[in-house]
Order: structure tokens, then sequence, then C-alpha cells
């Protein structure tokens, strides 16, 4: 990882992992916008179970874990885990290679006194 | 917003999944271009955050939640074709770990919650930053109405595929009118988590927020004359 990325991605993950693993515990529990609605206007009358509702993790809550606050912590950090892996791998396969604009600036200082410049903040 | 398994009939279930892959296909093209080495992880990042706070749901009314959708943060932070690949690693995790969507509705919330709040949320975003006198707060409020609108019209998206394919006979007017009135709500917290989620960034990086790219210092490439 270029390491001008890497503070950012950690702190922000660092965020993810606490808002997932902790704040979770405190969100509101009922139904979202579209299941109010599903319920007060019969939209739900053919609603089937999830085919994985028996998962590990389903329903944000790790099974074997009886503690609430650590089951939804543990599925909270589990989620962020296997979404940043998911989310980076497809972003590192897709990326130009080679294009780091900072990169570029260190290839550049190596080079020779042609090929030196520097980037400059201007205003 | 996740739609479960059996609100939507088969065909239009296969359908919005035909959509969705399209989508998904134009996107894995279109990333490509925004993604660099430097930018790279930061889809990793993106998609963690918006599955993160997707968890927190805030209360819009009594007994109705709401919670993130996150396409226009993607989309701010990372561009539009990453961000919607983002939104939909989070659905597909979600719909497979966690029984949050189901499974034959994974193409139906893709369409809803990747791809139109990237769509409008993005369009939105661009209009406006162009419209207004360059700088942060400019990126900022433009987030935060680009948020605001795309939950709403997202909302309506999933009234058409009901409209199109709903499994229960319904008054199409009174749900239209129960899901916006909802989504506004829901919208303005999403406008709030992301304009603060754009401002912080920018405040510290603004060189990684892709719709930011115009208020960041002008480099310029200049001869070194300095020894340092």
């Amino acid at each position: 990882m270029s390491k001008h990325t890497r503070g950012v991605v950690l702190v922000g993950m660092l965020v993810a992992l606490f808002l997932a693993g902790a704040v979770s515990y405190y969100a509101n529990g009922s139904p979202d916008g579209l299941n109010r609605v599903a319920m007060d206007q019969g939209l739900d009358e053919a609603e089937k179970n999830h085919a994985l509702a028996d998962g590990p993790l389903a329903g944000y809550s790790t099974k074997g874990v009886d503690n609430e606050r650590l089951s939804g912590g543990l599925a909270g950090v589990a989620g962020v885990a296997l979404t940043f892996l998911v989310g980076g791998t497809i972003g590192l396969v897709l990326r130009r290679r080679g294009t780091d604009f900072w990169t570029a600036e260190r290839h550049a200082e190596r080079g020779n006194e042609h090929g030196r410049a520097r980037y400059v903040s201007g205003t | 917003m996740h739609v479960p398994d059996g609100f939507i009939n088969a065909p239009v279930s296969a359908g919005a999944g035909l959509v969705a892959a399209a989508g998904i296909a134009v996107c894995l093209r279109g990333a490509r271009r925004e993604l660099d080495d430097r930018t790279a992880p930061m889809a990793g990042l993106v998609a963690a955050f918006v599955f993160a706070v997707q968890m927190l749901n805030f209360p819009v009314g009594p007994g109705t939640s709401g919670h993130l959708l996150g396409g226009t943060l993607a989309a701010i932070l990372v561009g539009p074709y990453t961000g919607a690949l983002c939104v939909a690693v989070v659905l597909l995790v979600q719909g497979i770990f966690f029984a949050d969507g189901g499974l034959t509705a994974l193409g139906v919330n893709v369409v809803n919650m990747s791809l139109v709040t990237v769509v409008v949320g993005y369009l939105v975003f661009r209009v406006l930053t162009k419209a207004l006198p360059r700088g942060r707060s400019s990126v900022i409020g433009s987030a935060f109405s680009a948020a605001l609108i795309s939950v709403p019209v997202s909302s309506l998206a999933f009234v058409g595929c009901y409209a199109l394919g709903g499994t229960n006979d319904v008054s199409l007017g009174a749900v239209t009118t129960a899901m916006v009135g909802v989504h506004i709500l829901i919208g303005i917290g999403e406008a709030v988590i992301t304009g603060l989620t754009v401002g912080s960034i920018i405040a510290a990086r603004p060189d990684l927020v892709y719709g930011a790219s115009g208020i960041a210092p002008e480099l310029e490439l200049r001869p070194s004359t300095a020894t340092a």
C-alpha cells in the first residue's frame, strides 16, 4: 500500500471497526423505513425466510456467543474485515499499476538531472 | 432498505439481476480509470466504512428507523464506478453472511441501493459543484444535498420494482407516499453522515477525495531549483 494512503486507511478502518464492533450495540432496533412500510401496507404478505438465516453471522449476531453485545460486536468486526478484503482486492486488481502520482514523483527524483522534478503546492 | 425474499416476484427479480449484472460490468470497466496504486486501498476502506455505518440504524419516527445507503458517499470518495462496486460488495456480503437482503432480491437491492443512489447522488453532486463557487464548503454542501436526494429516489426505484413485480395487491399510491415520506427523513440522516464524512476526509487529505479534485491545491510540475 502506498504509504501516502496508509494513514487515512488505518484511521478509517479503526473508525469502521469501532462503529461496527461497539457503537452498533446502541443502534435503533426498530424496523427500517422499507420494513415499516411493508408491514403497514402489506408488502410482506409473501415474504420468505432467508435461505441462509442459520449462518454463523446471520442477523448480525455471532452464533454460539450468548452475550448480546459481544455477539453483535464480533459480527460487525467480521463484516468490516470481509468487506475490506473484498473491496480492497477489487481495488488492487482493477488499478492502473505504476500510475501512482507519488511513486512517479519518487522515480523522477531518483532520475538524472533532466528528469529531476518536484511537485510544488501552489496557491 | 434491504428487500427480503418474496417481496418481488421471480421474473422481475431476475430482470433486476440482469440489470445489476450489466451495471456491475460497466463499473468494473469504469473503475479502472478511477483507481491507481494510491487510491486502490480506498476501495476497501469505503466498502468497510459503508458496511459499518449501515449497522447504525437511527430513529426516524415512532417505531421506524433508517440507515445509511452510502452510494453518494462512496461515489464522492472513490468515484462513481468504484463507489457502486463498493456498495455492491457490501450488499453481497450482507446478503450471504448476514442474511440481510434476500438472495433472490440481490439484483433488486444492487439496482436500488447501489446503482440508483450512485447515479442520482453523483449526478446531483456534479451539477451542484459545477454551479457553486469552488471550495471546500461547496463540496460538502453538494455532498449533503446529493445524499439527501438519493435516498427518496432510491425508495421510488423500489416502488417501481414493486409496481412491476410486487407479490401482493396493494395501493401503489399509498405505498409511494409512505415510502417517499419516510425516506426523506432517512435522507436527512444520510446527508448528515455523508457531509460529515466527506468533510473529515477533505480536511485531512483532499487529494484522496475523488469528488474534491477541483479544490485540492493545484499541483504543478517545475524544474527542481531548490537543493532541499
